[in-house]
């Protein structure tokens, strides 16, 4: 008797757990065919590690460096950890999540985040948390990240979150409710296509033009992290025209640096050096590069990182070359699918296209 | 602390799990903690107001009944001592003394209830008659929050001192236990309103875990969680829409706002009596049933037999009949018997207590005036109704359809509209816009407005009107299987897969139906700010 109610028990303990389960995989976005920067912090975890380079910070950064230029320029091996709008403690717990599983040479910083000193908007705070994988870093991130009406526990259990699309459900999520293919170079956007900047914006003036310390206390994090771990730390400013990067700024992230000992890069005053043409190398009229403007940021900055760092040419390394020339083969057969469509619609109607399941590097 | 939301559904599972882990007769202690935590949740400064009702109310009962006891002493000791008439004398002697003392109680905790519920009202009224009378001067409003649940606690305590008063039982000597009847948090949100004769034979047990009591609890409570958030927190919206914008939403759509309000105010108040009820049974005690479908009701009084039913009887037991048998208004009876015969002349005095005790309970459920004329219409319809009843008995002497279906399915359908009708002074922001919407439903009524993309409009989709009518269908099914008996005694029957599909089906409707988290207005409960 006690047997079979335990067993009974044990049986609809299994059965209900595993359809919540499945109703989550099935209710949370999937972010493959829109806003599909939804996918780019879980796509990490499908990843070798041992990366030379990592990247963190908000969509500056994954649409300005091509890991796959770095690569075929330098042999440099990196991966971008990025996301919308990503906050500052966001990046610093992604960049203490990434070192659980390797030790880069070097992490880059971009420090337009620099600019929130608080939580923002639920929708960015979903997709810089909602790919990241259980751990103590993601339940700090989440704590750090809610804004007002938000709550731990719909972070911890996404269906909470997600329950009310049921109504709005498509083939889609059916489809992709497992397993999706990869939309990413290495946490790369890519964009192939065109919007020139007409007018160069003038920022609006501001009441306040001092970082926050919030800001601050997880940059100082993310400096004694790095120092800790024996990890160069770079901070950089791509050459973004909007949101307008104010010379107060830029004076208090020269003076951070140059305290702490950091190098520091804003490419706003390398655009020519770097050989941006904010005609061509913009698919947004200056807010984001394309993939001509990423790639000559690439070149230009692998060789920073050579030079200044040493890294070595991992290029003659068989199973990584093997490895990353799976990588690149994707990479263009991505840019040629975009350069496709671009011309068919007129626009990425598609915004990107998707590797055969055969052919996806995991 | 919202019973629909994350933090509660912890804190009743942990309160659970220890409730039964502890020795058994330190239960009701663990219950007071909780419940004073739970209503510090809701405002640190409200503990002070329940902790005064509890402690004025405490004191005074205690004296009431050491007088009672007293008296009785005093008698027995001069049994043979005293005159018929000198132990008269010294019973109205005394009772005068207990009298004093329940004046002072019902003066400290309606006093309270008034000035933190009313005084707001009282000066909006005398601004508007400065105003009417051309006068300058304005009077400043208080900044004072109501207390959660203080119309709740202190009709529960003043019934609990008035029957001290009447000896219906002793005056309980635990102060922390009274203060346990007058806090227990599963009722505090809205209610019922409970007798301390009822609930303090349960409350104060030790209670071993009982698996089929407490089965019974969680599937009560996820029944009130479904009508809660799957339904009215659903057409919540749609109510709203139509109830904010009376420029745009008249005729038809007030109509459609009507019967949606009675369709939220139903799962809604119901949904939360059911979660009461739910989470007392887990905890081993028995609280008083609120409704007995109500929407079966044909007739008014009956409406308010089945609805709010302790709020109901609270007001029968300890207004209508005290005023019933008041020295004035047995006066009044006397004069309007005299004036206008035994016929009308006896039933006018009753009409008279019937519009004050509605007046009075219009005012209950809100310092506005949309409630008090809510309040005298619902006596008004009763009164007209009794009125009426020769009309009535002539007409089932000629046509014999009282006991047929339609007719009695005709009875049903009048009392939910009027009622629903009535309701509607909740929703709109004053008096005259209700009648005046309400008047739409007749002036402007066009059915061909009521489209599909107008429906779609009231901020609902397709799907959450599917969901709305299974909903609406499962509530009707179960309110009819009620008629026959309890619905949990016939599932608990049935094969445990049966049982297991229904807990399985309840707990996934909620958890994915539901109208909750981000991107939702989660709601009050309705009942909450009475």
């Amino acid at each position: 008797m006690f047997k079979k109610r335990f067993l009974t028990a044990v049986a609809v303990i299994l059965i209900m757990t595993g359809t919540l389960y499945l109703l989550e995989r099935l209710l949370m976005p999937k972010h493959v065919s829109a806003i599909v920067e939804g996918s780019l912090i879980e796509e990490y975890y499908k990843e070798e590690k041992g990366h030379d380079v990592i990247f963190v910070g908000d969509c500056e950064v994954y649409e300005s460096f091509s890991p796959i230029t770095l690569w075929e320029h330098y042999g440099i091996t990196s991966y971008i950890r990025g996301s919308a709008q990503q906050l500052i403690w966001q990046s610093y717990y992604l960049l203490e999540e990434t070192l659980k599983y390797e030790k880069p040479e070097v992490v880059v910083f971009n420090v337009l985040a620099m600019q929130y000193d608080q939580p923002q908007k639920e929708a960015y705070n979903r997709m810089a948390l909602d790919g990241m994988r259980m751990s103590l870093s993601k339940f700090k991130s989440i704590r750090a990240s809610m804004i007002e009406d938000e709550k731990f526990i719909e972070y911890l259990f996404p269906l909470l979150r997600y329950h009310s699309r049921w109504s709005e459900l498509t083939a889609e999520d059916l489809r992709y409710m497992f397993r999706k293919g990869k939309l990413f170079h290495n946490g790369y956007y890519m964009r192939v296509d065109v919007k020139p900047v007409e007018t160069v914006p003038r920022g609006r003036k501001l009441a306040d033009y001092q970082f926050g310390k919030n800001a601050y206390y997880y940059l100082d994090r993310m400096v004694e992290l790095c120092k800790e771990s024996d990890i160069e730390l770079v901070l950089i400013k791509v050459p973004s025209l909007y949101p307008y990067w104010y010379d107060e700024w830029e004076a208090q992230m020269e003076d951070y640096a140059q305290r702490h000992g950091l190098m520091y890069i804003n490419f706003l005053e390398l655009i020519e050096e770097v050989g941006i043409d904010f005609a061509q190398d913009t698919y947004d009229a200056g807010l984001h590069l394309n993939v001509t403007g990423a790639e000559k940021m690439s070149v230009y900055f692998g060789k920073v990182l050579q030079n200044t760092f040493g890294l070595e040419d991992r290029r003659n390394e068989v199973d990584l070359s093997r490895a990353w020339q799976q990588k690149a083969d994707f990479y263009y057969r991505m840019k040629e699918d975009q350069y496709r469509e671009l011309e068919e619609y007129g626009y990425l109607k598609s915004l990107g296209a998707r590797p055969p399941e055969s052919t996806a590097v995991d | 602390m919202l019973f629909a939301s994350y933090g509660f559904i912890l804190f009743i599972t942990v309160l659970f799990v220890v409730y039964y882990l502890i020795p058994r007769r330190h239960q009701w202690k663990l219950l007071l903690g909780a419940s004073y935590l739970f209503y510090y949740f809701s405002g640190p400064e409200n503990l002070l107001y329940i902790f005064f009702t509890s402690l004025s109310t405490y004191m005074v009962a205690v004296k009431i009944d050491a007088i009672q006891k007293n008296q009785a002493l005093f008698l027995a000791a001069n049994s043979g001592r005293l005159s018929r008439e000198e132990r008269k004398a010294y019973r109205a002697l005394v009772k005068s003394q207990q009298r004093k003392w329940l004046l002072l109680c019902l003066i400290l905790n309606f006093g309270v209830l008034a000035v933190t519920k009313y005084t707001n009202f009282t000066i909006a009224n005398i601004n508007s008659v400065l105003r009417t009378v051309g006068s300058g001067t304005q009077l400043s409003f208080w900044s004072l929050a109501l207390p959660m649940g203080i119309s709740f606690y202190t009709f529960q305590t003043m019934s609990y001192i008035i029957d001290v008063y009447r000896g219906k039982h002793p005056a309980e000597s635990n102060f922390f236990k009274l203060a346990l009847f007058t806090s227990f948090f599963p009722q505090l949100v809205q209610g019922p309103i409970s007798r301390f004769d009822d609930l303090s034979k349960t409350l104060y047990n030790e209670h071993s875990f009982d698996i089929q009591n407490v089965n019974r609890g969680l599937q009560r409570i996820m029944w009130g969680f479904f009508k809660k958030v799957v339904l009215a927190d659903r057409i919540l919206v749609a109510v709203n829409t139509i109830i904010r914008n009376p420029d745009i939403y008249q005729g038809v759509f007030v109509f459609i706002g009507m019967l949606f309000y009675a369709y939220e105010l139903y799962a809604d108040f119901t949904g939360g009596i059911d979660i009461t009820i739910g989470i007392a049974q887990v905890l081993g005690i028995k609280v008083k049933e609120n409704f007995k479908r109500p929407y079966f009701s044909k007739s008014t009084a009956e409406y308010w037999r089945r609805w709010h039913i302790t709020m109901g009887t609270w007001f029968k037991d300890y207004l209508f009949y005290p005023l019933s048998v008041s020295g004035p208004m047995l006066k009044f009876s006397k004069f309007s018997r005299r004036r206008f015969g035994d016929g009308l002349g006896k039933r006018i005095p009753v009409y008279v207590s019937t519009i004050l005790v509605w007046f009075t309970t219009g005012l209950w459920h809100g310092a506005s005036w949309n409630f008090i004329v809510w309040g005298l219409l619902n006596g008004t319809v009763i009164i007209v109704s009794l009125e009426c009843q020769p009309l009535y008995d002539w007409f089932h002497s000629r046509f014999h359809v009282k006991h047929t279906f339609g007719f009695r399915l005709f009875q049903v359908v009048r009392t939910v509209l009027l009622m629903s009708a009535i309701r509607m002074l909740d929703c709109y922001r004053d008096v005259p816009l209700t009648f005046r919407m309400l008047g739409t439903m007749f002036t402007r009524f066009n059915v061909s407005t009521l489209t599909g993309k107008a429906l779609m409009g009231l901020g609902l989709g397709m799907a959450d009107y599917m969901v709305l009518l299974v909903g609406l269908v499962a509530l009707i099914a179960v309110s009819l299987l009620q008629r026959d008996g309890s619905v949990r005694n016939k599932l608990a029957v049935k094969p445990a897969a049966v049982r297991f599909a229904v807990y399985y089906v309840l707990i996934i409707s909620i958890l994915v139906l539901g109208a909750y988290g981000m991107g939702y207005d989660s709601s009050q409960f309705i009942y909450n700010q009475f």
